[in-house]
């Protein structure tokens, strides 16, 4: 095999490509299935006024009575340029959905950086103790906490904290004004919800991995070369499961962003989840589509990631022969 | 090897019992068994699968695999009782005063971490070196066990080294903290006869330099008549007879130990051998190739396979045989070449090949627990093909697949089994019983007696012989081992690096002159005397 560019390298370009595709599909069938939707923008916004001549005269100023495959076709052009264009009420898309990314991104921040290394050290422990009383412990309660739907679990925790002990606002509605201490006093609750969502997952999925991996060969080896248990798992098996947990956390951290919806609703925090949601009321189709592209491509850019740590950690990918 | 004074003993075995879990109750695996070893020796342990022989092997490092616990007995290493202390008291013992080679360095080594990285661990952590000497110490061991480039050696990954030298590394990484015993667990088992000679020498020279004690587990018999002093032959987790060498392999005592030596004579009844050629080609290739990629695995290939015929294939690992197997099935189109089968062109892919062709091509895979499907019954699996080709249901089909197992002498009680609950050779009996149901002129027998014991080999292989003189199919027999070829063989076609090298009667292959690379494979097969890698040593020198 004559290979010139590197594996990584060329994966990358190849995966990028093929997420600029998905992005592009994801933007048809978005942007198709609203104009399919019954109601338009024109309607919702002028509610009872909405005789046939204002909204007519309305989706004239809007563009909206041009054919959708010709207005899919200009948003294309403009989206193509980085210009994701004006929603319909008059406001840039960046403008609208700005803040509320940021919001949404604040959120995924703070929970990932405590999630994801408690997740994957307490995964370890449980595959190190594998059948003592930690992991029966967790395997358990993370079982639970799986089979139990997200908003119940953020109901759950909103009726302890909120109702009960009075600790914590129950209403994570954060504005411009407040500074961040408050804000992230507001911000408790929601993240202690999301954490208790994801940390079950990437915890046993982090445990699985290792513990498949504990049933090599070369794991036995390294007890006969007299290698300490935890060392065993530390340096024998966790180096050959990076990529199986790297991909579970991909998917967590993806969900962060695009999966929030239901616990933004719950809590009332203004998320990009929720500027979807009242975009899909409204039929705001240049913030729906924005919406849709920011989580499609949160999937596609931590799989990558997920993907590239897992060659980086595997020499028979890195280092072909 | 007779020493006047006797050397100190290294390793003390008695009345060693270890029991497994199986169901709910624990069963022996290991009854009663004693055994010592001084410095300097090598004591060869041989028995079927499932005598014991790795449990024995791991005991030794004080170490029992999960679901595995000791009944009774003791462990004494340079006369400390293993098995007397914890768990942690004995992990300090492993890899310093004994140390293991693993059957497969391929798996064994982690897939992870650079050679040198794991080689020096020991040393570096519990041995008092510092990771210069410990690298320093390794360089000279690859060198001594005669590994390219032994400076760099051991920066590479596992995955971008030969089978055969990793083995090697593997014996390094034993030596590396001076042990005075080291267990080989069937070191050379997954090697082709060329490689394991290599290794076979490098383990000799360790043993030798170093006046390390040795226990050897293989079930292969002129392997341990080369590498042990003495063997202790086990059964059912019993040994049944211990003696030197020499005397165990001229003049067996125990019946069972004589059993052993017999099959290992592959004797199968081929009178019919000569008979075969009945001039008719059912199969032949012309000038065949085929590539992965860039990569030529076959270049070339012509022969020819008559109705009824054995025409054996033999290489090393990486030599075609396989592949050209895939050919044949249509699994894998060829780049360039003609094939014909019974007078007709033979569609390149199986995709194109019309179900009476199928029917009348069928294979059989080396290993029965993965061509299995391991959730269906054994009526299921052979009773497929019977409705697929045949068309059969019902009473007809049951009754079908009656006479099949019996053709495959098997229980008809096992119809209702799943693979899982079958041996090795009866699960190879089905998967042979699910292409006879095709009432196939050729089968593809890829490696398929290379996983089985010997005694079930010969089994099997006599098995085979009888199905084709009943039958008159042909067998297409692709294997490394050439024991079985002299056995079984009508034709030979001995292939390297995709090209055939020669091709004949089995008559014309087995007597010289050989070829250059045929030479060296048969040259290759240890013998079942001891002293025959004395003379291959003695030659080099």
């Amino acid at each position: 095999m004559n290979r010139t560019t590197h594996p990584i390298l060329s994966m990358v370009l190849s995966r990028l490509g093929l997420g600029l595709l998905s992005l592009v599909i994801v933007s048809l069938v978005i942007f198709s299935a609203v104009s399919f939707l019954p109601g338009s923008y024109a309607a919702a916004i002028l509610g009872q006024n909405a005789t046939p001549e204002a909204v007519a005269a309305m989706e004239r100023q809007l563009g909206l009575d041009q054919p959708w495959a010709l207005r899919y076709a200009s948003w294309l052009a403009t989206a193509a340029t980085g210009d994701l264009g004006m929603s319909f009420s008059g406001r840039p898309v960046v403008d609208v959905i700005g803040p509320r990314l940021a919001n949404t991104l604040t959120l995924a921040a703070i929970t990932a950086a405590i999630a994801v290394p408690l997740a994957i050290g307490l995964g370890i422990a449980c595959a190190r103790w594998r059948g003592r009383l930690i992991d029966r412990v967790l395997s358990t309660t993370t079982l639970a906490s799986i089979s139990v739907p997200e908003f119940f679990v953020a109901y759950v925790v909103m009726m302890i904290f909120a109702v009960k002990l009075q600790l914590l606002p129950s209403m994570a509605g954060i504005r411009n004004g407040m500074d961040f201490g408050e804000q992230l006093i507001r911000m408790i609750l929601p993240i202690l919800t999301l954490l208790l969502v994801i940390l079950a997952h990437m915890l046993r999925n982090t445990r699985a991995a290792i513990l498949s991996v504990m049933a090599s060969p070369y794991v036995e080896m390294a007890r006969l070369k007299g290698e300490p248990e935890a060392r065993v798992v530390m340096r024998q098996a966790l180096p050959n499961a990076i990529g199986p947990i790297a991909s579970v956390v991909a998917i967590n951290l993806a969900y962060l962003i695009s999966g929030v919806v239901v616990i933004e609703v719950v809590f009332v925090y203004p998320g990009v989840g929720q500027a979807m949601i009242d975009a899909v009321r409204n039929r705001d189709v240049p913030v729906i589509q924005a919406c849709a592209l920011i989580f499609a491509a949160a999937y596609i850019g931590f799989n990558l990631l997920a993907d590239i740590l897992s060659i980086v950690s595997n020499p028979r990918l890195l280092h072909p022969r | 090897m007779t020493q006047d004074i006797p050397s100190p003993l290294v390793l003390e075995i008695e009345n060693l019992s270890i029991e497994a879990r199986a169901n709910d109750s624990w069963s022996g695996i290991v009854n009663g068994v004693s055994l010592s070893l001084r410095r300097g020796e090598v004591l060869g342990l041989v028995g079927e699968s499932g005598a014991g022989k790795s449990t024995i092997g791991l005991a030794a490092l004080g170490y029992l695999r999960p679901g595995a616990r000791v009944a009774g007995g003791a462990v004494r290493l340079e006369g400390q009782d293993l098995l007397a202390l914890p768990e942690a008291a004995r992990r300090p013992f492993r890899g310093t005063k004994v140390a293991y080679v693993a059957q497969s360095a391929q798996a064994a080594f982690n897939p992870a971490h650079r050679l040198m990285d794991q080689i020096v661990m020991v040393a570096v952590e519990r041995g008092g070196m510092t990771r210069a000497a410990a690298e320093e110490r390794a360089v000279s061991l690859f060198a001594a066990l005669q590994l390219p480039e032994p400076d760099r050696f051991g920066r590479r990954y596992p995955h971008q080294v030969s089978g055969g030298q990793l083995q090697r590394a593997m014996v390094a990484m034993a030596m590396m903290c001076n042990p005075a015993l080291i267990v080989f667990d069937e070191p050379t088992t997954a090697l082709d006869v060329t490689t394991q000679v290599e290794v076979l020498i490098s383990i000799r020279r360790v043993i030798e330099e170093f006046g390390v004690a040795a226990i050897y587990i293989t079930h292969d018999l002129s392997v341990v008549a080369q590498i042990a002093h003495r063997v202790a032959v086990l059964r059912y987790g019993a040994v049944v007879e211990t003696a030197p060498i020499g005397r165990i392999m001229a003049a067996p005592e125990h019946p069972y130990t004589r059993s052993l030596w017999a099959v290992h004579e592959l004797s199968v009844s081929h009178e019919a051998a000569a008979g075969h050629d009945t001039g008719e080609a059912l199969l032949s290739l012309e000038n065949l190739s085929a590539r992965y990629g860039d990569f030529e695995v076959l270049s070339d290939i012509s022969l020819t396979l008559g109705r009824g015929e054995t025409l054996a294939v033999v290489g090393e690992s990486g030599s075609g045989k396989s592949t050209l197997g895939r050919v044949i099935t249509g699994l894998k189109a060829p780049s360039a070449g003609r094939a014909r089968y019974a007078g007709a062109a033979l569609p390149e892919r199986v995709s194109r090949r019309p179900k009476a062709l199928l029917r009348r091509i069928q294979i059989i895979y080396q290993s029965a627990d993965t061509a299995l499907n391991p959730r269906q019954t054994v009526r299921k699996i052979i009773g497929r093909p019977l409705a697929l080709y045949h068309g059969l249901r019902g009473r007809a089909r049951e009754a079908r697949l009656m006479e099949l197992l019996r053709l495959v002498e098997l229980d008809p009680a096992h119809a209702d089994r799943t693979p899982g609950q079958l041996s090795g050779g009866q699960k190879q009996r089905v998967a042979i019983a699910r292409a006879l149901a095709a009432e196939p002129e050729l089968i593809v027998c890829d490696e398929i007696t290379s996983a089985l014991d010997k005694v079930v080999q010969a089994e099997v292989l006599r098995m085979l012989m009888d199905l084709q003189a009943r039958l008159g199919v042909a067998f297409f027999f692709i294997t490394h081992d050439i024991e079985v070829v002299r056995a079984i063989a009508d034709r030979v076609v001995v292939m390297e690096r995709g090209r055939i090298v020669e091709q004949g009667s089995r008559a014309q292959i087995f007597a010289p002159p050989h070829a250059p690379y045929t030479e060296t494979l048969l040259a290759s097969v240890p013998e079942m005397a001891p002293g025959w890698l004395d003379r291959i040593i003695a030659a080099r020198a």
